[in-house]
């Protein structure tokens, strides 16, 4: 079932669209031509960002990391190898990308600790860019409890994502 | 500015580690090979995030965030009453929550800052804005178009099969999130 939720939200967008009596095959054109647009903004980063991250793996600080962090993340079940992405992920959108995808390498894409690593990328968001940007577009100077609760629910999509890694 | 500390906290991170460790050899090999996994990785993600942005084209000019705002209609008057008086107020907010819903970034953030000006009554974040934050900061996307791409790109076989994990994982965090922002709403009044 699940195997055909990607394909068929294909057919249905584009059945719909000539429905509507939309130009389906253009709109698909424009979209992958912004893509390409994305992309030209993320290779930059990721290159930059994957030589620290590839220094920070051969260096064995990650290592160091894991070790410190282990006892806090076994209590609550979290994978100790993503420390760093959980570390970076409310920070920076391109460094846990880059962080993420090198976990996801390292340890095998269709493993439990790479798999909990795309979960957490995919159902958690950068935490304090968001926070940033929404505030200072609306002239927010006292944030009150926003910080703690954001951090609340990063926190438990870690906490879950180790969860659903294992049980789906 | 905040991106150049990072880089050089890691960086220095990474020197200091290899000093304590002795692996400086490794570390100077990682510097290349690093660079490498970059533009590998890129190149391998280009293809399913083209084609992603052009779906999420496709669903935003067949009207897709209108039907979902519908569907959502009903929540959104629990977690922002102030929607009920305020017509406009509604609408940027149901259209940023669906374009979050449907990856269309872009699509999303000039949304959510109207709501969010909307919101704004003084220059202290009230409870309603402090849900639309959390909202936004716990990402509920349906298809995870840019992770899949990744884990297609390392050559895994099915890059979707994370969906339901990842759909169980936002809601529970944007669900505890709300719950978390209404228990501080109701103890944290100042500032």
């Amino acid at each position: 079932m699940i195997d055909y939720i990607v394909p068929l939200i294909l057919l249905t967008a584009s059945l719909l669209a000539l429905k509507k009596g939309e130009d389906g095959y253009h709109l698909l054109l424009e979209g992958a031509e912004d893509g390409l647009k994305l992309l030209l903004t993320i290779v930059p980063s990721l290159i930059v960002l994957l030589t620290a991250v590839h220094m920070l793996r051969a260096s064995g600080a990650f290592g160091l990391l894991e070790n410190w962090a282990a006892p806090v993340f076994q209590f609550f079940g979290i994978p100790k190898e993503t420390a760093m992405l959980v570390l970076i992920r409310p920070i920076s959108g391109s460094a846990a990308l880059a962080v993420g995808s090198e976990i996801m390498s390292t340890y095998g894409v269709d493993s439990t600790i790479g798999r909990t690593a795309a979960i957490m990328l995919g159902s958690t968001e950068t935490t304090f860019y968001t926070i940033s940007v929404y505030f200072g577009a609306a002239n927010i100077r006292k944030t009150r409890y926003v910080v703690p609760a954001a951090l609340f629910a990063d926190f438990t999509g870690f906490f879950v994502a180790s969860l659903t890694a294992r049980l789906f | 500015m905040l991106m150049t500390w990072i880089w050089c906290g890691l960086v220095l991170c990474a020197i200091g580690a290899a000093m304590y460790n002795g692996t400086g050899a490794a570390l100077s090999a990682a510097v290349a090979t690093g660079a490498q996994a970059g533009v590998q990785l890129a190149i391998s993600m280009a293809g399913a995030i083209c084609l992603w942005s052009g779906v999420g084209r496709l669903l935003e000019k067949i009207g897709a965030t209108g039907w979902l705002s519908r569907l959502l209609r009903p929540v959104l008057h629990r977690i922002f009453p102030s929607t009920k008086e305020n017509p406009a107020l509604a609408g940027h907010l149901s259209g940023n929550i669906c374009a979050n819903l449907l990856g269309l970034g872009n699509a999303a953030t000039p949304m959510g800052i109207r709501a969010a000006r909307e919101l704004a009554k003084s220059d202290t974040a009230n409870d309603e804005l402090c849900r639309l934050i959390v909202l936004n900061t716990a990402s509920i996307q349906l298809i995870p178009a840019n992770v899949a791409a990744v884990r297609a790109a390392l050559g895994c076989q099915t890059p979707f099969d994370i969906l339901p994990a990842v759909w169980v994982t936002s809601l529970c965090s944007a669900g505890l999130g709300l719950c978390a922002a209404w228990a501080l709403g109701r103890v944290w009044k100042r500032d």
